[in-house]
């Protein structure tokens, strides 16, 4: 029993009311949610660690006896994930207090972004934290429901658009979800994560496959794995910089997350790694083709996210330690990196005017601070030595050719040209956005993008420049600290796909 | 387990329905659609509970003959969800409508895109329409 279990999904959703009560003490909010994450991430790391060095930890909610009621637990794979999605997410807030004083607030009169971001954080922990399939449905939709109103904040004529597209998406996702709890109910008589990894190899062959399939259906479109992603890159670019940045950071990754539990727990022989090897290369190709077409940033960036995607589930559709190992490292890279990319994206928006490259020009001579905001992530999104995402490749592509059938073979072969290609686009919007001349607002050319909040530059804050900074900073550690780390995820890997997460559920007595 | 094949097929024609009004634009519609479709899911959970029983009290009901409580608990936290959902779609389909006078689901912005191209008639920066460079005529037309 570890009530620190319960702090990651408690603390925020207290802070939420609090915030909530403070809407209109914009600077005393600021403060609740500031230290509500800070406590959050404090939790997560102590979850971590404990995971490593004492064993998994788990929690019966309401002390019932085990087996009844509900579980939580923290293995090395859920505490790395919600210790890198909490500090990305406090990173995020804070770089949002910054854009608050400027923009947010001009935007929301009715100041529910602060209780609206600490809902969606307990979201993703209670996903994170979940010991059964219903209460990880319950975590995705508190996080999806908080998602639906940050995409939507303003109600402008864009965020209308995208965010019906995506709370349709998001609704039809909820309910295959219930079927497949349905249906694993009906067969195992339980929904309970342990309790099924014993009972699931015991029934039909049949029925087995079905709900494997469904559950990777369901966890599909959160993750936005192609053919399911085409929500995503139609949805997120309208939002704010930072609600954009978090739900690239985390949202989709509680999809891979949810993806890689059920996969290795559930069903340890895994008949469908074939088909997972088979979207994580087509995800691969064609979220990289897409985002080659784009000119708006944050739609380029959006193509980006779903690419490289494809690369963790190529890492769950190997099904070796390393493969998974790599996966979880890869995972925690691009969270960090994805939602840094999304915030200089927000900082162009700034200083340009416009996130577009067509509107944009020359933005490395107005800021060559922002340049190297750009470069740096942009690079280790490539997978250029030495930063994390080429370690995480490296791992990915070792592991494919451990593997050496020809299906993962060719998912090698996608997996660096995916790499080259990410580099290109990266190149390209280097070259249009930041070389060249600056241009004013009244010589933009008109676009087709729907985004319309074009201004002359404005000076970048110091906080929304920090903020970025740190996560940087952070991605760094990744990289310096990738031999520790890369341990860590391999140890987590063998956890899943050994028996020590049932045997610290289900325990009769406590270790 | 024994469970009722009226249940399950009821629960069959209300997914199915609530799958054809989701293919509709008007998000009204799939506001239907998603209310019948979660209606017809919660009933697959009282499909898996199995044979209904008796009351799930300790004390008043013989353990044997009492239904199983958890699948209803958990059709109880999926309708609480779906109420909210149903609020917040409400409350979507009026903005829209505030917005642009109706409530559709609008295009993919790469297909308005594609659109506005072809409406302006424009051509990618690789296509070359060769003309002489000294008379400016097309190659074509001579």
């Amino acid at each position: 029993m570890n009530n620190l279990l319960t702090i990651p999904v408690l603390l925020p959703m207290l802070g939420a009311a609090l915030t909530l009560m403070l809407g209109p003490r914009p600077r005393a909010q600021r403060f609740v949610s500031v230290a509500v994450l800070v406590g959050v991430v404090a939790a997560a790391a102590t979850l971590a660690v404990q995971a490593h060095t004492i064993g998994v930890q788990t929690l019966w909610v309401g002390a019932w006896p085990r087996g009844f009621g509900i579980s939580l637990v923290a293995d090395r794979l859920a505490g790395i994930m919600l210790t890198v999605a909490s500090l990305v997410t406090l990173a995020v807030l804070v770089y949002s207090t910054g854009q608050d004083e400027a923009e947010l607030r001009q935007e929301t009169p009715v100041s529910i972004f602060h209780p609206t971001f600490l809902v969606m954080c307990a979201g993703v922990s209670a996903a994170f934290l979940a010991g059964d399939l219903f209460n990880m449905f319950v975590g995705f939709e508190i996080l999806l429901f908080a998602s639906y109103v940050l995409l939507t904040m303003s109600g402008t004529r864009p965020r209308m658009r995208a965010g019906s597209t995506y709370v349709v998406v998001n609704l039809l996702s909820a309910s295959l979800f219930l079927t497949a709890l349905a249906t694993v109910y009906a067969a195992t008589g339980t929904v309970n994560l342990a309790q099924l990894a014993m009972r699931l190899p015991e029934i039909d062959p049949g029925t087995q496959a079905m709900i494997q399939f469904m559950l990777l259906l369901v966890f599909g479109i959160k993750a936005a794995v192609f053919p399911l992603s085409a929500w995503l890159p139609d949805s997120y670019p309208t939002a704010p910089a930072p609600v954009t940045a978090v739900f690239a950071g985390l949202l989709t990754k509680v999809g891979v997350y949810a993806i890689l539990r059920t996969q290795t727990l559930l069903f340890p022989h895994r008949p469908l790694t074939d088909l997972l090897l088979w979207v994580g290369l087509a995800t691969m190709i064609v979220g990289i083709l897409g985002a080659v077409a784009q000119s708006e940033m944050k739609r380029l960036l959006s193509f980006t996210l779903v690419s490289h995607i494809g690369y963790m589930v190529m890492g769950i559709g190997l099904a070796t330690d390393a493969g998974l190992a790599a996966a979880i490292y890869y995972t925690a890279h691009h969270i960090t990196i994805q939602a840094t990319l999304f915030l200089v994206a927000g900082l162009m928006q700034r200083v340009g005017g416009s996130t577009s490259c067509d509107r944009v020009n020359g933005l490395a001579t107005i800021s060559p601070l922002l340049g190297a905001l750009f470069i740096v992530p942009a690079m280790n999104l490539s997978g250029i030595p030495p930063f994390s995402g080429f370690i995480g490749k490296l791992g990915l592509l070792n592991a494919g050719i451990a593997v050496g059938t020809p299906l993962a073979w060719a998912v090698v072969v996608a997996a660096v040209s995916t790499s080259l290609l990410t580099l290109y686009t990266m190149a390209k919007a280097w070259n249009r956005a930041f070389w060249g001349k600056p241009m004013t607002a009244s010589q933009m050319p008109d676009t087709l993008e729907e985004d319309d909040d074009v201004h002359e530059g404005r000076p970048m804050p110091g906080v929304m420049v920090g903020s970025t900074l740190a996560l940087i900073a952070f991605s760094l550690v990744l990289t310096v600290a990738a031999g520790p780390l890369y341990d860590y995820t391999y140890q987590a890997a063998m956890t899943l796909r050994g028996g020590d997460y049932v045997r610290a559920v289900l325990a009769v007595v406590e270790p | 387990m024994t469970s009722s094949l009226a249940l399950a097929v009821t629960a069959g024609v209300l997914i199915a329905a609530g799958v054809y009004l989701l293919t509709e634009r008007s998000l009204t519609r799939i506001l239907m659609g998603v209310l019948v479709m979660s209606n017809g899911v919660n009933l697959l959970f009282l499909v898996a509970m199995g044979r209904a029983g008796r009351p799930a009290i300790i004390g008043s009901t013989d353990p044997e003959a009492m239904s199983d409580p958890l699948p209803q608990a958990m059709v109880l936290t999926a309708i609480v969800i779906t109420m909210a959902v149903s609020a917040f779609v409400v409350t979507m389909a009026y903005r829209s409508f505030q917005l642009n006078g109706n409530d559709e689901v609008s295009d993919d912005v790469e297909d308005a895109r594609i659109r506005a191209l072809a409406e302006r008639d424009d051509v990618s920066d690789s296509y070359e329409d060769i003309k002489f460079s000294d008379t400016g005529e097309d190659v074509v037309s001579e």
